[in-house]
């Protein structure tokens, strides 16, 4: 192969990447002009609800807790080396508040949620349902994506409340009912530091872009799937690796927008 | 299950979402205490502010009783110019001192106030004449070491 080719390889590639963005892009337009009709359909969109969020609720229950009692216990190592103690409930709150519930939510349901929506549109696909619809004059945009998103994109900041929570319970749980600190002085420090905007508010943003992310990922990676076994597969895989990828990437952003400038 | 069966459990992952921003913002972070309210804002000159921040506490006697909402640089005195808001409820004397005080040892810095006698009160806008500066620990380590080195030559005498 000589240079020449080379080159033309490569923008062959730069071509190919282009051409995905500018497809994914549209995707999304199209995703978002479709989502108000997913509110004439209420039901289909509660019915995507349950199967995105409640179900969800038990492994983002479990994890929140166990983050929350590790926090505690690490935070505890740290801080009582400085005497600092009190001011455990502060770190497990902010901590969970401002970083690790958005940013964990989104990683377990790009796993949990976004898989099963990829493999649910894939096989759609694979069917041919979605081209029956369309046979039918049903917009599968309107009536099998538009559901979807909406219910992840208002399930997810509900989730991410839900670990935070939790967590914070669960820091509570270790740090004053096992290691023995002040509960005055565990939530009073959290309450003092913790603000509602600057924090939780903030928290919430990210975890509705996050959920934006996630599920318009796994859509598309559906949506886009090939219709064949290992097609759904690999898109399934597709969807864990680009969903996790994106909301580091995002959190990366947004945590620098929100939190860099000192007050 | 029915479709009114779904729509119960959704509505209670709705509730139980609800209920977890509503404990982050009134258990986690304490919303109900401080909702703003109403405040009157004051001023206060410090020859040095150390490492007071906005949003610290005002407090007396320990109480919480406003907020420091902004810190900027006085170019014509060039000293610490510090913007107060302070509960509509609680009002001090005109000759109220204010001091920098630090919460505990490592602890985040705070305005103190200490009411005076005077009869009138402080208004809107009012500056607080009396100030007492962050203790600096360089300055204070300092002082220490000159006044350690001055002792000999006394004795000397």
């Amino acid at each position: 192969m000589n240079a020449a080719d080379r080159l033309a390889t490569l923008g062959v590639r730069a071509l190919d990447v282009m051409r995905g963005l500018g497809h994914s892009a549209f995707f999304f337009f199209e995703l978002l002009k479709s989502a108000p009709s997913a509110l004439r359909r209420l039901y289909l969109t509660v019915a995507q609800i349950h199967s995105i969020g409640n179900r969800s609720v038990v492994i983002i229950a479990a994890s929140g807790l166990a983050v929350g009692f590790v926090l505690a216990l690490q935070g505890y190592y740290t801080l009582s080396r400085y005497g600092a103690a009190e001011s455990l409930g502060l770190l497990v709150a902010l901590s969970l508040v401002r970083e690790l519930g958005p940013v964990v939510t989104a990683l377990l349901f790009a796993g949990r949620a976004g898989t099963s929506l990829t493999a649910e549109i894939g096989l759609m696909k694979a069917g041919e349902q979605l081209a029956a619809m369309e046979m039918m004059a049903v917009d599968p945009k309107a009536r099998v994506l538009a559901p979807r998103f909406l219910a992840g994109v208002l399930a997810m900041p509900l989730l991410a409340a839900m670990f935070s929570a939790v967590g914070i319970l669960g820091g509570y749980v270790v740090g004053v009912l096992m290691i023995g600190i002040d509960p005055g002085a565990f939530w009073s420090q959290m309450q003092a530091g913790v603000d509602v905007w600057d924090d939780v508010g903030n928290g919430i943003v990210k975890s509705v872009v996050f959920g934006i992310a996630c599920t318009f990922i796994a859509l598309y990676q559906g949506y886009e799937a090939q219709a064949t076994p290992e097609g759904v597969a690999q898109a399934t895989t597709r969807t864990v690796v680009v969903s996790s990828l994106a909301v580091l990437g995002l959190d990366f952003v947004l945590t620098a927008l929100m939190f860099s400038t000192p007050h | 299950m029915g479709r009114k069966g779904i729509e119960t459990l959704v509505g209670i992952f709705v509730l139980l979402g609800m209920f977890a921003v509503l404990f982050l913002a009134l258990k986690a972070a304490n919303l109900a205490s401080f909702t703003g309210g109403d405040t009157y804002a004051v001023t206060a000159r410090f020859d040095n502010i150390g490492g007071l921040k906005v949003r610290a506490p005002v407090k007396s006697a320990g109480v919480t009783v406003g907020r420091v909402t902004a810190i900027s640089l006085d170019i014509n005195t060039y000293q610490g110019l510090v913007t107060i808001d302070l509960q509509q409820g609680v009002a001090f004397p005109a000759d109220t001192s204010a001091k920098i005080l630090t919460a505990g040892l490592l602890g985040d810095q705070y305005v103190g106030l200490e009411p005076g006698g005077s009869d009138t009160n402080l208004k809107a806008g009012d500056e607080i004449k009396m100030t007492q500066s962050a203790v600096v620990l360089e300055n204070l380590i300092g002082q220490f070491l000159y006044n350690k080195a001055a002792e000999p030559a006394a004795e000397n005498k």
